[in-house]
């Protein structure tokens, strides 16, 4: 059973006087995989940050489980999970202490679930490096560690595929489709190839906007 | 990384965490990363004292004028440094993405502002205050004076963080905003300065100094219970340019 989570009517954002989208009507049910695709400058990262309440310049309706977004903000911010662009992860502070407090800001976690979570992102042996000594790679594993512990049932992905192995690829995708089966949304963009099954495509781009169902 | 995630899936109609926990937890990372960046808190203390130290070398040596000038250039010189330390406030955060994470999290976000620049006044600032009875002497000031101009400094700094906090979050996303910010904050600053030199005057001249400090206090109140909230809303605008 699969059920409205966060909904758009005439969504549009305006950027630097150019129209990135106008007129989007989204829906994430629960149990979906959603990838935004376009060309580069499409808006695909503003409409990701519109959908989380970071970008508070756009036109039209945002609603969550049915109701306005802005009247249920705190509840909205409890179910959800955005990892953007930049993996969020403080250079001079170590792996764990990063993911403590990125997780602490939301949730109760103890340092030893911390430490499970690094194990479980591939970082064993990291977890007390400082982050400034850790590669692209390893710091977006730090960043990805957060969904071993979130139990949030939307996720948005702003390109969480960047700067891994085609080892980390691979489990991230399996991952993120064993979250969809489990009931939980993933939104995300990417410009690697996925092949989940199941995969709903929202595409932006020079004005016009398609919808694919699988 | 393995595609088995243990933790599952369960919608809540609340935050997890209370505003105390969320607190407790920024201001831990709050003082690590300050702690860890060192450089950025001995930097504001070495110009304050340089520049305090400069001043008899440069102009005048001799005791009569350090004396009547003391007050003020301790104000300048601390004034500047403050002003130095706060680029540092957000900017870190807004460049590798943890300020998004921060505007996320479900709690009042001047609350989370007004913890941040709590820690960044105890890491930054109040060493300058420490400093300042040392610098007083080197200036010739009487302990009484210096008594009056360490009151002031801890009336008044906390007002220049917040009301900085103002300018730091409004200038975070904008390259270069050193500049910006201390043409945008200098005025307000101004206020604070005149009745921190004024009262430190009033006691030289052994007149009532309360009236100074009282409207200090006055300023104070009014930057701790409305700068966080104009932060927090700079700061939005802010992430809805990045």
């Amino acid at each position: 059973m699969s059920e409205l989570l966060l909904q758009t009517r005439g969504l549009g954002c305006e950027r630097d006087e150019r129209q990135l989208f106008q007129g989007l009507d989204l829906s994430v049910h629960s149990s979906s995989l959603i990838r935004v695709t376009g060309p580069n400058g499409a808006g695909k990262t503003t409409l990701l940050r519109i959908l989380c309440g970071l970008h508070g310049f756009y036109q039209g309706q945002l609603y969550w489980r049915g109701q306005p977004l802005a009247s249920v903000r705190e509840s909205f911010l409890a179910n959800l999970l955005y990892l953007g662009h930049n993996p969020g992860v403080n250079a001079a502070l170590t792996a764990t202490e990063n993911l403590s407090a990125a997780v602490g800001a939301q949730q109760p976690v103890t340092r030893r679930q911390c430490e499970q979570a690094l194990v479980w992102s591939g970082l064993a042996g990291y977890e007390d490096v400082p982050c400034r000594h850790l590669s692209a790679g390893q710091r977006r594993r730090v960043a990805l560690a957060r969904l071993y512990l979130s139990g949030a049932p939307l996720w948005i992905l702003d390109e969480p595929f960047t700067a891994l192995d085609r080892e980390g690829v691979a489990s991230l995708e399996a991952l993120l489709a064993a979250r969809a089966e489990a009931g939980g949304a993933v939104v995300l963009t990417t410009h690697h190839r996925l092949t989940l099954p199941g995969l709903e495509q929202w595409h932006l781009g020079a004005g016009e906007t398609r919808h694919e169902s699988p | 990384m393995k595609a088995h995630n243990p933790t599952p899936v369960q919608l809540r109609e609340a935050p997890r965490s209370g505003l105390l926990a969320v607190c407790l937890s920024t201001l831990r990372r709050d003082l690590l990363v300050r702690v860890r960046n060192a450089q950025d808190l001995v930097n504001p203390l070495i110009f304050f004292v340089i520049v305090v130290s400069l001043f008899p070398l440069g102009v005048s040596p001799q005791e009569a004028f350090l004396r009547t000038a003391g007050p003020g250039v301790i104000w300048v010189a601390a004034l500047l440094a403050v002003l130095l330390s706060l680029d540092s406030l957000f900017r870190d955060d807004y460049e590798d993405g943890s300020l998004d994470q921060w505007l996320l999290i479900p709690q009042p976000l001047f609350v989370l502002v007004l913890v941040r620049v709590l820690c960044h006044w105890c890491l930054a600032v109040l060493p300058l205050i420490v400093l300042a009875p040392l610098l007083g002497l080197m200036m010739h000031m009487p302990p009484g004076q210096i008594g009056v101009l360490c009151l002031t400094l801890l009336l008044g700094t906390p007002v220049l963080s917040l009301v900085g906090s103002m300018g730091a979050a409004l200038t975070v996303g904008l390259g270069g905003g050193g500049v910006l910010l201390s043409l945008l904050v200098l005025p307000l600053y101004v206020p604070v300065l005149l009745f921190a030199t004024g009262a430190v005057m009033a006691a030289a001249e052994g007149a009532s100094y309360s009236p100074q400090l009282m409207l200090l206090g006055a300023l104070l109140a009014l930057a701790v219970t409305l700068a966080p909230l104009a932060s927090a809303g700079a700061l939005r605008i802010s992430a809805s340019q990045g």
